[in-house]
């Protein structure tokens, strides 16, 4: 077998040395530089990862919908210390809010996404053997998994963990006078980001240099399925977005740690005068949001690439404007740079910089727009298969759109005003980050899980997660518009002070936060079937076909059993796009792409 | 404890039955003979269904949310720019749930429609030049519609305003805020950050507050919880004191940090310009309400003294971020007035508001400030009531508070008996 292995590419050289050693616990589990394992290493600590998260978020509801009341479960997860008496103490509120928002954005959706399905994919679609450096990538899971404990134990400690909002915006973030979590948690949660940053920079390298460089013969960039395109995009914004991030992080520690002015200036904080001066609160902010931004993206075009995909196949029909589609993710890519200012209208920004900044964020709307028909036109006259994964896949064009429009609203700097920093903003990127980036993984999940496991997941078991799920969510972000509207800004620990000035305002809010709350509870005991599913699956889920889904790409040319190398005899041989679905003329109603053109057929 | 022991018991038996259901489907499937991933037309059928139900429960959802909580949170604009806000803001809206329901009912109208029909095959329909142009060419219409009028808007807030335009500042600490009127000369006092004193709040600039401020520096606080330069010299310099070395550490960085400021004190002194003490002393602080007048403009600007704060107007949709060592402004016309508005709500008890709506600290959510929009015999009478920055800072009962007790000024206790 091995003799076979050797092709013409040198650079496996290295790797054939491996086959003929037995594979130990350690270094096939943990310090394994299998791109598949390395995937499935980093579904699962996301999966954990957002599993806590998701808790923290339920505690904090619990306090929205009935501020003031004592609960055993929130004194059961938070103790005396931070929930004396079952009730929530407002500090850790601010600090459940600031840990759920970060881990959620990055390790779930930046590390869940980019990380398990880059590393699973790239190498399988292109035709690698593995990614360029199995070692860089290796190094990049170690320091994620690393980050992730970092940011954990930070929920442990005396002080608590960082309590500014998943923004850190300085001062807050930088004064310890100012809120107790920006002492030793705040340091844990830049250090923890850190490690992510530099592991995440390793990824993004080692993902662009394997797609540039390793595609297998007759895999033109033209004939890459969508998803590669997704991930290459999204490799190249976070190159570009994540260092900017760590030295908007390196320059905060220095102000807390160094007594250096950069984001301070003329403050008083508990009693104290402090002799900073000439910092600006407001390069912190640029800094963040020229990462901010993209990372919105870093988070949803992978789940659109996947979504792509998984629409395709199980329309069986080809992603309609393969070329658009590129375009628009290329577009997006783009534009994502340009607009970080929308996060800023009312900071005390010069107006016609923001005026630049609505501008180019409307324009974003054009390849959003065009990749939702798109996606409209795939399903037309198509014939659906619903998988549990082509549920997902549709759940997340509905949120896409749905998150999607309210966008316009907070882009034009006029009407943001009005409900910036409301729950309408919340609503907003929830539905966009929450719904469609997460229902894009669990697509994702569902649909890959044979070529990571071997073996299938339970398909019923797939739709009542998937129905609970979208009921759920919605019930949970829809309502929270109008919460919006009504005025209520977000991160209140209550809404009493409405009381005070607008009996019959707070009255609705209490009503809302209430419905939202019992939906959050619903999605989340839905995400227990999922998470049931996949661990029984992964043991006892029956055995995988080899193509399960009667896809064309090449990851369903490699055997159901994982060997190192992935394929074991030669690399495939690319000779056609990835979308011939029902193609007339042809006997199946799906093409591989490794099946040579027939005679006077033309490539699509 | 009870609690927790029955959450584990319920867990636990709530996995084993799920486990239990899925081996028996498991089984029943392998007997059947039925792989995972066939999907039968019952089940494909059964989800077709389900997306249509959806869909109708969806939009039943979201009409009934508009119908039930539509605009009515916040009630009416009740200021100048935010009438031609919430114009804009309503032509936006129609203009997206229009889109909205168009691409959610094509979606899930073609995921009802186009499912798997034995016999049937999908449609090969890779692209379409014409079809792509055209939902390029109209979205794009329709944004530049959008952002033409949206800029309009927003150039309009945040232009500049008259001359005439009363002057207030509004000023935010954890967790309240203060604003201070700019009096008979409508130019607001200078200040520095620097000259804050218990007595002195908002740091304003004069003679006497920077007096104040220097010998608060110097000597501290009379009760010994503030130490100033010379008691932290003379205690460091004392060979008879005995300190653990981080206290020590600590009055030394406390010692050149306040030797430094007073440095800066003192060059601030020099620079001072006296004659423009006036314009701060007639200036008029105000705590809890915000007193403005219906009809008139004001030019706001706002100082933060710790963190970054917002001020958030939601009835008048006016928002502005307060900025540590760094000015902010807005502009605002209120246009219906505290009375007017209880009567379009209904509710006598109706109050506009000032939130603070940027995270700041553990008391964020409390952090408000009741505003009263007055007609103008109102606002007369409030003014009335009230003293400047010069009686509150110059009477008497300062004079002997901590501060200005250690050395009184020459000049201070002649402006005070003026």
């Amino acid at each position: 077998m091995s003799a076979i292995t050797h092709d013409t590419h040198g650079h496996h050289d290295a790797h054939d040395h491996h086959d003929h050693h037995e594979e130990t616990f350690i270094s096939k589990y943990i310090f394994s530089q299998d791109h598949k394992m390395i995937g499935k290493q980093f579904l699962i600590t996301a999966v954990f990862m957002g599993l806590v998260a998701m808790l923290l978020s339920l505690l904090f509801r619990i306090q929205l919908a009935w501020p003031g009341e004592s609960s055993d479960f929130l004194s059961l997860f938070l103790g005396e210390t931070w929930a004396p008496g079952g009730i929530l103490k407002e500090n850790m509120y601010l600090g459940l809010v600031t840990i759920h928002g970060t881990i959620m954005v990055f390790f779930l959706l930046t590390g869940g996404l980019s990380g398990t399905f880059s590393n699973l994919l790239i190498p399988l679609q292109i035709g690698a053997r593995d990614m360029a450096s199995g070692f860089l990538n290796m190094v990049s899971y170690w320091l994620f998994a690393g980050s992730s404990v970092i940011m954990l134990v930070s929920l442990f400690i005396e002080t608590g963990p960082a309590m500014a909002g998943w923004t850190i915006y300085p001062p807050l973030s930088a004064l310890p006078q100012a809120i107790e979590g920006s002492g030793l948690g705040m340091t844990l949660w830049l250090l923890s980001m850190t490690l992510f940053i530099a592991g995440s920079l390793i990824g993004s390298l080692n993902y662009i240099v394997t797609v540039l460089n390793l595609r297998t013969t007759g895999m033109s960039m033209t004939r890459m399925p969508l998803t590669i395109w997704a991930f290459f995009v999204t490799a190249i914004l976070g190159v570009l977005s994540f260092p900017v991030l760590l030295s908007a992080a390196v320059l905060l520690m220095m102000d807390r740690l160094a007594g250096t002015s950069f984001y301070l200036s003329d403050i008083i904080v508990g009693g104290e005068m402090l002799e900073n001066h000439g910092g600006s609160p407001l390069l912190y902010q640029h800094l963040f949001w020229f990462l901010g931004h993209p990372e919105v993206y870093i988070v949803l075009l992978p789940a659109l690439g996947l979504s792509s995909e998984v629409i395709s196949t199980n329309a069986r029909k080809p992603i309609f404007g393969y070329r658009a589609m590129i375009g628009s993710i290329l577009a997006i890519g783009f534009l994502s740079f340009i607009v970080w200012g929308h996060h800023m209208f009312v900071t005390g920004m010069n107006p016609f910089l923001g005026s630049v900044f609505v501008f180019t964020t409307l324009l974003i709307a054009i390849p959003s727009a065009v990749k939702v028909f798109n996606y409209l036109t795939t399903l037309w006259r198509g014939s659906i298969v619903f998988t549990p994964a082509m549920l997902f896949a549709v759940g997340l064009v509905s949120t896409f759109i749905t998150g999607g429009v309210t966008g316009i609203i907070l882009a034009d700097s006029a009407l943001d005003i009005a409900v910036h920093d409301t729950y309408f903003v919340v609503a907003h990127f929830h539905i966009v980050m929450g719904m469609s980036a997460v229902f894009g993984m669990f697509a994702g999940v569902y649909h890959w899980f044979p070529k990571m496991y071997g073996r299938m997941m339970n398909t019923r078991l797939g739709y009542a997660h998937f129905w609970v799920t979208l009921v759920g969510a919605y019930g949970v972000f829809f309502p929270m518009h109008f919460v919006g509207l009504a005025g209520a800004p977000r991160r209140y620990y209550d809404y009493s002070v409405y009381n005070e000035f607008d009996t019959n305002t707070y009255e609705m809010m209490l009503d809302l936060n209430v419905i939202i709350t019992v939906f959050a509870i619903i999605a989340a005991l839905g995400q227990m079937i999922f998470l049931f599913n996949f661990f029984y699956s992964i043991f006892r889920g029956p055995v995988a076909v080899q193509n399960p889904w009667k896809s064309n790409t090449l990851e369903w040319t490699t055997p159901v059993e994982h060997v190192h190398g992935n394929w074991p005899g030669a690399l495939p041989v690319v000779h056609r796009w990835p979308y011939d679905y029902s193609k007339p003329g042809a006997e199946e109603d799906y093409i591989l792409q490794t099946v040579p053109l027939a005679e006077g057929e033309e490539e699509h | 404890m009870s609690f927790k022991l029955i959450t584990i018991i319920v867990i636990v038996l709530g996995v084993l039955a799920v486990s239990q259901l899925v081996r028996l489907y498991e089984l029943s499937s392998k007997l059947r003979n039925r792989r995972e991933e066939d999907i039968t037309n019952r089940d494909n059928k059964l989800n077709a269904n389900l997306m249509l139900t959806f869909m109708i429960l969806f939009y039943a959802g979201f009409i009934y949310l508009m119908t039930e909580y539509g605009w009515t949170g916040r009630g009416d604009a009740a200021s100048i720019h935010g009438e031609t806000t919430d114009w804009l803001l309503n032509l936006n809206f129609i203009i997206i749930i229009a889109v909205f329901f168009l691409t959610n009912t094509l979606l899930f109208g073609f995921a009802w429609k186009y499912v798997r029909k034995p016999g049937v095959k999908a449609y090969f329909y890779p692209h379409d030049n014409k079809l792509e142009l055209i939902w390029t060419v109209v979205p794009a219409i329709v944004l530049a519609v959008i952002i033409i009028l949206g800029l309009k808007t927003w150039n309009g807030i945040t232009g500049e305003s008259s001359k005439e335009a009363i002057r207030i500042e509004l000023f935010s600490k954890q967790f309240d805020w203060t604003a201070r009127y700019s009096g008979e000369d409508n130019v607001l006092g200078k200040y520095d950050y620097k000259l804050t004193t218990a007595e002195n709040e908002l740091a304003l600039m004069t003679e006497a507050t920077l007096d104040s401020a220097i010998r608060y520096m110097e000597f501290g606080k009379s009760d010994s919880t503030v130490l100033g330069i010379k008691l932290l010299e003379n205690k460091l310099n004392n060979p008879k004191n005995m300190f653990i070395p981080e206290d020590r550490e600590k009055m030394e960085t406390d010692l050149d940090r306040k030797t430094r400021l007073l440095r800066l004190l003192y060059q601030m002194k020099a620079r001072h310009n006296y004659k423009l003490d006036a314009s701060a002393y007639d200036d008029i602080l105000q705590k809890d309400t915000l007193h403005l007048l219906k009809g008139k403009e004001y030019e706001i600007s706002f100082r933060a003294k710790d963190v970054i704060h917002s001020a958030y107007f939601p009835h008048f949709r006016a928002q502005i971020n307060t900025v540590p060592g760094q000015v902010t402004r807005m502009k605002l016309t209120p246009s219906i007035s505290t009375k007017e508005m209880r009567e379009k709500k209904d509710n006598p008890k109706f109050n506009f508001v000032l939130m603070c709506n940027k995270i700041c600290g553990s008391a964020h959510y409390k952090m408000k400030m009741i505003v009263v929009v007055d007609t103008p015999e109102q606002y007369a009478a409030w003014m009335k009531s009230k003293t400047t920055f010069k009686d509150d800072y110059l009477k008497p009962a300062a004079a002997v508070s901590d501060s200005t007790s250690v050395v009184p000024a020459a000049d201070s206790t002649k402006l005070a008996v003026k």
